[in-house]
């Protein structure tokens, strides 16, 4: 088989990219994070005093929470993409697999990155 | 290829409460995913200023998206009790069958408990 045939194959999800356990290592990290990051997250919106703009405002702007924020943010959405990879792999038959597998991780580095950078944008003052 | 017996094979099983839970989890956790539109939503309305964080909250406060909350809360909850059993079986504990049924009471209190809690602090809107 050639290299290229070679690689396809495992861009199909035919055989051992030796990603295994990168996958299921960042799967476990990210749900420690999220353990973590998700208390916080409700607690936090639990004291706050109102949900009108100038408290929320003001507390996800202050550099902790913004920090935090970000934090959340990130790792939800790459435990997210992890995890609605599994279930495309598990659920999702033939040609559909790769076209959802894209459109799950062109979505998910889309909320990413518009999550943290609206976080950012908070924190800065706009 | 597609001949040969792909797991999940979830057709030759006799059900249990198990596979219930294992099912469960994907749920809520494809739940919270589409809740992570809802947080990029109200994180961009936020950055956006006074006007678009308005618009969200006139959404935010209708009863259907105090429904929506209270799902994304059960499902929150479910999914991080659980996710904490899966992390504890990842390292070995509480594998046994006594064991994995005493946790699985301690999820479904949480969720109940906790759902009614965290509905009461966060869909009144604030503690002020």
């Amino acid at each position: 088989m050639s290299d290229v045939a070679q690689a396809l194959t495992k861009v199909l999800g035919r055989g051992s990219a030796h990603e295994g356990a990168h996958h299921w290592r960042a799967q476990r990290l990210t749900a420690i994070a999220l353990l973590l990051l998700g208390t916080w997250f409700v607690i936090a919106l639990a004291r706050l005093p109102d949900y009108g703009y100038t408290a929320v405002h003001a507390w996800a702007s202050g550099l902790w929470n913004a920090t935090l924020l970000a934090l959340f943010t990130a790792a939800a959405c790459w435990h997210s993409l992890l995890g609605v990879q599994v279930v495309i792999e598990d659920y999702v038959r033939g040609w559909l697999r790769p076209a959802a597998l894209v459109v799950s991780a062109f979505i998910h580095v889309l909320l990413g990155v518009g999550g943290v950078l609206a976080v950012v944008r908070l924190a800065l003052g706009s | 290829m597609s001949t040969r017996p792909l797991s999940p094979h979830l057709g030759i099983y006799r059900f249990a409460y198990t596979m219930a839970m294992s099912i469960l989890h994907r749920a809520t956790g494809l739940v919270l995913s589409m809740g992570l539109l809802l947080l990029i939503a109200f994180l961009a309305a936020l950055a956006g200023g006074r006007d678009s964080y308005a618009r969200f909250t006139a959404f935010g406060g209708s009863w259907a998206a105090r429904g929506l909350f209270a799902l994304l809360i059960a499902a929150f909850l479910y999914h991080l009790a659980n996710g904490v059993r899966h992390l504890l079986w990842d390292a070995g504990i509480g594998l046994e069958r006594p064991a994995a049924r005493r946790s699985w009471k301690i999820v479904v209190a949480v969720v109940l408990a906790g759902s009614v809690l965290l509905c009461w602090l966060l869909l009144r809107g604030g503690h002020a």
